[in-house]
């Protein structure tokens, strides 16, 4: 028994403080405003105050924190991505992942499980090797694996999937791991608040106000803020943030599902995903099976749960398990992913001079939430992109200067 | 001792059926038809289980598929719901989540040191060294969880059904089966499902020693079976609501897909524990659970109970019990002013003292803690939710029946999207404005009173018929809700020791809720996230409402600025084997499939197609490696075919025809002879190749086109797509399944070939590029000279019901010149040798004709065609990376692997796309993508292998057959 927990016993009133304070009234004035208090929003205002220390500073979320996919993700981490910039940014997020809890003195439950990307077909063997080389070059603990490595990690898994996509390899990835998302959000708001942000719930932006090309304040409804630095970091609703200061993004939303089982006990130690049966996999520390898809086929701007996900999702699931057909589905939701056509997202600087985007996420940036947050900060500090998301930028779709993390999807399947 | 009592009027079990089971080592007997709960509580097992967090010994609660303590397993299954699931004979059952069995457990501990684990402990601590984490966590996911799954559990593949109706009635109830009746008589064909065994809803166990409950039930039940235009679907329940009217109706034996015209919901409403100290002892019990106890299946919930109410159910149920000669010590009221109409007087003149304005402070545990011993009542302050001390009684009993309100069972109706309010009158949520199609009836719709619960239902079955034009009659008018409400606005007593349960899935007490808000979670989301309520597999059925109202009262705020928190599907937690149904994985067969099973063809999955990756004949000792050369090796001295009936082929006409394939790809159409083909190279938006296959001008206005294997649905979609963007006059027909195609390739081809046609193949009057028709083996075919794997070589278009007699004659006629058949792995060899590269093996997400030596195939100064604004911009552009064919030093040491990386000057560089030995030209040859100024014949270049060791290579001109040394 940790010797932290004593003094809820012995304390007649419960001994801790809020974790954020109960912001109503904004100010007139803010050195910088941002909207979107999930865990990317959030993460940059922590950053702000701390790298920088610009802590006048206003979190304007339209419902409540980590409400929209931060609380929806699957909470998967990782850094084996294709492109030396996507291995070397997310590489990046997990360091800072992994001394997170210690930083914001909150338990994230970081979680190191190892992550499995099954291949079942000779070419998506092609593109692990593809992603472990280039995770190889750039210091990254990736490597291809055999059925046999997978067996033993995972003996449960039946490596033919019932006979209907036999598992040739996997991209094994061993800083591969699953934190508790919503804790995430909540800790960054708590060390924020501390250093002097100020969050506001229930506050919505209606429009933002830009005069000559400047960015001068926003409009809430609950009143006017000045201000010449605004973030978005509102994923799915970034077009309609981005129509206020008249910006075009080639962002399309989609949305993207997920569900849970009844706890069980532990038995599934790593976190598998496998493209070709589009599923992905882990098991929470309270028991149940964390599971996620593909993106929805269609565009639409809507978080209802749809049942061919879940029909389509569990199928799969008992191809690679057979013996979980009486485990129990308890939830499933879904969230708005906003899509770019690289697959890469979009960050930094606009054409509108204090006005500054973090987009793009795809599946939800969960594992981004660090390491944008800090970045961002930089952005919004100094007013100019670090190198590390320069390749980022919103400028590249007009400038041909695509990130290709497209090319594993194209060729993973 | 039992508590069985002698049959009731209504009772499940069937006394001729005995039946005798195990629980947790000991012997019970029971009867058919008894639920695990039922069957242990008549044989006075009240320990049903473990809680989640604290291990405290619970009960039954609810009965009602949401007493999450009470999971068990019989080896096989687990987490068996024992209120709801039906006792077997000779079942062997133990409680989940138990080490040492349920009595002794040996996590019982954790309830003794509960307040050193306050809400969100977790968070708090165990991350401190941060080494240390890993061996807390190890401890809190081996104590988390429930069951223990079953890793031999059998496969399961429950076929899925599925089904229409008019209107889907969920729920049946009295609404729910005047609902139905109603729309029925209306003419509409009505699906009514329930998830009891027996529909009636609360009518087989709400009686109030009312005598025409029974006779009420007998008569709908009898007119609902009896009618031609109702299927009543019990024992099952709604798993959810989906879009436009999709409700999956999941039954024991799997899933029925519903689409309805309509959906009435009648789902009722769950009830509401009221809140106190030990309310979750095993004993304590909702008084509706009780009282299934005793109307179904003739059990006892105690031998001598207290009834705690906050509303008229609990007198309702006091004299259920009471008429069952279960002894009653008292009904506490809540409330000041007591039951309305005669419920106080018949409770009085069975004997039952009634204590009004009081509360249960706490119930008194019995010495083993495993149950109740007395509970004492003081007065209560509604205002306060205090109990006053000074006047304690202590009132001596073995159980207590719990009433304090109801819940609306309103999930469907959210996932609708319908908008809820508040209703002051019933104090519950009630549906506000229904989506188009959506109706609800009864309980869910905040009416109570039986006559009006009837009339609802009748109103919902009129109004679903008049939506969907069955009827114009008018819907019949329901009263409003009067008089007392049917839930209390606050529930709930304090107590400075806590352990009153508010959630009983997770073990959540009212302090927790007044922590969390005091942490700043005190919005019903962050507090749910928080604390977890409503996140155990029972989803918030008993504890949402109980946790609003706490809410609402620390924040001083109404009960509908709360709101509530989103109902997700599913309704109850659904096994992942009737979701995922019996599994869908076509595959295809092309019409030579079982020849090249027979002749040892290895099967490869190409998309959906499987396909022979090369073939081991019977009786011949190969390896897959010697197979592939000797069939690629055929091809360079003699011949060979393989089986193309997988690519896409799809025949493009109308008045437009030319004009849309310029547009569509990359090259020119328009000039195009009719009998020849042209390269046809699809880019994306972003002038990213997609595919490249053959344009065939068969005439004027018709042309023939193949796609790649993996791409023919895609291209096909993609030409739909553009068509009704571009609003031409064209015509398309998906040919891929219907005709075979088959290449005969290698030096022997023609003679082969000349066998079996008429037509004239010489290289003049049949050149390369050239299309014709002609009988091959008496078959209409289309013949076109391709030169994909071989300079000579013939791909032969048959229908497909000809596939197999044309494929064979040819294999007949090359017999004697050494035809073999080859698969895809020397055809992916062959090409190679060619210099062919294949696109998304060879090519990725990004890449531009510009990268892959494909400038030819585009003709830049067409009008326009889909990637050449990109190409434009690219154009002017340097070019990053560029596709080339290389040789590796023939000493090399390592073979690289496709993939592997190009490095130049310790950088990635480009990587390995394709690399193969080939016996033909007696090197290791491939392509690669290297940097624009390493593309140049004769630049060296190095390859890192897996092992890291570097490998030299050289760019050579694109065709590798002039290498041949043999």
């Amino acid at each position: 028994m940790p010797l932290r927990l004593l003094k809820y016993a012995v304390s007649r009133e419960h001994p801790a403080p809020r974790f954020f304070r109960d912001c109503t009234e904004p100010k007139k004035t803010y050195d910088a405003v941002i909207i979107g208090g999930g865990g990317h929003g959030l993460a940059a205002a922590y950053y702000l105050a701390k790298d920088h220390g610009i802590t006048n500073v206003a979190v304007l979320e339209k419902g409540y924190i980590g409400g929209g996919n931060t609380g929806r993700n699957t909470t998967i981490v990782r850094s084996n991505y294709l492109t030396p910039e996507g291995v070397n940014f997310y590489n990046a997020s997990v360091k800072l992942f992994e001394d997170l809890s210690e930083e914001l003195d909150l338990n994230l439950f970081y979680s190191n499980r190892g992550h499995f990307t099954l291949a079942h077909t000779d070419s998506a063997m092609r593109t692990m090797r593809w992603r472990a080389e280039v995770n190889k070059h750039v210091g990254v603990e990736s490597y291809v694996v055999g059925p046999d490595e997978i067996s033993k990690a995972c003996p449960q898994l039946d490596i033919s999937c019932s006979g209907q996509a036999p598992i040739l390899g996997a991209l094994y990835h061993a800083p591969g791991s699953v934190a508790r998302h919503d804790a995430v959000a909540w800790g960054y708001a708590k060390e924020a608040d501390r250093m002097g942000v100020e969050i506001f719930q229930s506050t919505e932006v209606t429009s933002i106000d830009v005069k000559s090309g400047k960015v001068v304040g926003v409009q809430t409804n609950k009143g006017y803020i000045s201000t010449n630095r605004v973030l978005s970091a509102v994923a799915g609703f970034t077009p309609r943030i981005c129509e206020m200061v008249d910006i075009e993004t080639p962002i399309v939303i989609h949305p993207l599902q997920a569900c849970v089982t009844e706890p069980m006990k532990p038995w599934l130690d790593t976190i598998l995903v496998s493209g070709s049966l589009h599923v992905y996999v882990s098991q929470s520390s309270r028991g149940e099976l964390v599971m996620g898809s593909s993106l929805d086929p269609y565009e639409i701007h809507s978080t209802r749960s749809s049942l061919d996900f879940v029909e389509g999702l569990t199928s799969h699931i008992t191809d690679m398990f057979p013996f979980l057909g009486n485990v129990k589905v308890v939830r499933q939701w879904a969230g708005m992913a906003d899509l770019t056509p690289d697959f890469a997202p979009i960050m930094g600087k606009t054409e509108v001079e204090g006005f500054y985007i973090d987009a793009g996420w795809g599946t939800w940036g969960f594992k981004a939430t660090p390491i944008s947050g800090k970045t961002m900060a930089e952005t919004i500090a100094r007013d100019m992109a670090p190198d590390m998301i320069k390749s980022f930028r919103l400028s590249r779709f007009e400038d041909y200067e695509l990130t290709g993390e497209k090319g594993a999807a194209s060729v993973g399947h | 001792m039992t508590l069985r009592i002698a049959e009731q009027e209504n009772e499940w079990i069937n006394r001729d059926m005995p039946l005798t089971f195990e629980y947790e080592g000991q012997q019970i007997e029971a009867y058919e038809g008894d639920t695990i709960s039922s069957a242990l509580w008549a044989a006075d097992i009240k320990v049903l289980g473990r809680s989640f967090k604290y291990h405290r010994a619970r009960g039954l609660l609810s009965f009602a598929n949401h007493d999450v303590n009470a999971l068990m397993t019989d080896g096989v299954d687990t987490n068996i719901r024992a209120d709801v699931i039906p006792v077997t004979h000779n079942m062997q059952l133990t409680a989940v989540n138990t080490d040492g069995g349920v009595i002794k457990d040996k996590g019982r501990y954790i309830d003794k040191i509960s307040a050193f684990l306050p809400v969100g402990f977790y968070y708090k601590t165990f991350h401190k060294p941060k080494w240390m984490f890993p061996f807390w966590e190890d401890k809190i996911r081996k104590a988390a969880g429930l069951g223990e799954v079953n890793f031999n559990y059998p496969r399961i593949t429950r076929a899925k059904r599925y089904a229409h109706c008019d209107v889907l009635v969920v729920g049946a109830g009295a609404s729910g089966l005047s609902a139905a009746l109603e729309a029925a008589e209306a003419g509409s064909q009505v699906i009514l499902v329930d998830e009891n065994r027996k529909i009636g809803g609360s009518l087989t166990y709400d009686m109030a020693t009312d005598v025409n409950t029974g006779s009420l039930l007998k008569q709908l039940t009898e007119n609902v079976l009896n009618h031609a235009n109702i299927q009543v679907i019990a024992d099952a329940y709604a798993g959810g609501y989906y879009t436009d009217h999709l409700v999956p109706i999941v039954e024991k034996r799997g899933i029925t897909k519903v689409r309805a015209g309509t959906v009435i919901v009648a789902s009722g409403a769950f009830e509401q524990p009221p809140v106190f100290r030990y309310n979750d002892l095993p004993g304590v019990m909702l008084s509706s659970a009780a009282q299934r106890l005793v109307n179904r299946y003739s059990v006892k919930p105690f031998t001598k109970g207290v009834l705690v109410t906050a509303n008229d159910y609990g007198y309702r149920a006091a004299l259920d019990l009471a008429a069952a000669k279960v002894e009653i010590v008292a009904v506490i009221d809540m409330r000041q002013t007591g039951a309305e109409g005669d419920l106080t007087e018949k409770v009085k003149q069975a004997g039952i003292a009634v204590h009004l304005g009081s509360c249960i402070y706490e119930v008194v545990p019995s010495s083993d803690k495993l149950g109740v011993s007395a509970v004492i009542v003081c007065p209560y302050n509604e205002a306060t939710a205090e109990a006053d001390l000074h006047q304690q009684v202590v009132l001596n009993c073995d159980g207590v029946a719990m009433s304090a309100g109801w819940a609306p069972a309103a999930a469907l109706l959210y996932q609708a999207g319908t908008q809820m309010r508040y209703d002051q009158a019933v104090q519950q949520f009630v549906p506000n404005q229904l989506p188009e199609g959506v109706f609800a009836a009864g309980k869910v719709n905040g009416i109570f009173e039986l006559e009006q619960r009837l009339l609802d239902g009748k109103r919902a079955g009129a109004e679903a018929a008049r939506y969907l034009g069955k009827s114009t009659a008018d819907p019949v008018a329901v009263m409003a809700h009067r008089g007392n409400s049917p839930s209390h606005p606050y529930p709930i007593v304090n107590h400075p020791k806590g352990k009153n349960f508010v959630d009983f899935d997770e073990d959540i007490q009212v302090k927790d809720f007044i922590n969390a808000a005091k942490e700043g979670f005190d919005n019903i989301e962050l507090m749910k996230r928080f604390t977890t309520v409503g996140m155990g597999p029972s989803q918030g059925k008993h504890s949402n409402m109980n946790a609003i109202r706490i809410l609402a009262r620390i924040r001083d705020l109404p009960v509908e600025k709360i709101g509530s928190t989103t109902a997700r599907p599913f309704f109850h937690p659904t096994p992942i084997g009737h979701l995922g149904g019996r599994g869908f994985h076509p595959h295809r067969h092309t019409a030579m499939h079982e020849w090249h099973v027979k002749e040892g063809g290895v099967m490869m999955e190409a998309g959906v197609w499987l396909r022979p990756a090369y073939y081991l004949p019977l009786g011949i000792n190969l390896t897959s490696q010697q197979a592939v050369q000797q069939e690629a090796m055929a091809v360079r001295k003699s011949a060979g075919m393989i089986d193309g009936s997988t690519l896409g082929k799809i025949e493009v006409f109308g008045k437009d025809a030319a004009a849309f394939l310029e547009r569509f790809y990359t090259g020119k159409f328009a000039s195009q002879k009719v009998g020849n083909s042209r390269i046809a190279m699809l880019l994306d938006e972003a002038g990213v190749i997609v595919d490249d296959g053959v344009a065939v001008r068969l005439d004027q206005d018709k042309f023939y086109v193949s796609t790649n294997s993996s791409n023919a649905a895609t291209v096909y979609r993609e030409m739909q797509r553009n068509l009704q963007l571009w609003g031409m006059q064209v015509t398309l027909v998906n040919l891929t399944g219907v005709m075979s195609a088959m290449t005969l390739a290698g030096p022997s081809s023609r003679s082969i070939l000349s066998e079996l046609t008429d037509l004239d193949l010489l290289e003049e009057a049949f050149p390369q590029g050239a299309y014709r028709e002609a009988l091959v083996a008496g078959v209409k075919a289309r013949v076109m000279r391709v030169a994909f794997v071989s300079d000579l070589a013939f791909e032969i278009h048959v229908p497909s019901s000809a596939g197999l007699h044309v494929w064979q004659k040819i294999m007949e006629a090359g017999k004697t010149y050494g035809l073999r058949p080859f698969g895809t792995d020397a055809q992916r060899l062959l090409r190679l040798e060619m210099g062919h590269h294949l696109i998304s093996h060879d090519t990725d997400g990004l890449t531009n004709p510009f990268e892959a030596h494909a400038e030819s195939l585009v003709a830049m100064d067409k009008a326009f065609f889909i990637g050449q604004r990109s190409l434009k911009i690219l154009q002017k552009k340097p070019v990053k990376k560029k596709l080339v064919t290389f040789v590796l030093d023939a000493d090399f040491g390592e073979l690289p692997k496709e993939c592997n990386l190009v490095i130049e000057k310790g950088e990635i560089a480009g990587r390995v796309t394709s690399i193969s030995f080939s016996e033909y030209v007696n090197r290791v040859i491939g392509f690669a993508f290297v940097l624009p100024e390493q593309a140049k014949a004769g630049h060296r270049f190095a390859i890192r292998t897996d092992s890291g060791r570097i490998e030299m290579a050289e760019v050579v001109e694109h065709s590798f057959l002039s290498l041949n040394q043999g």
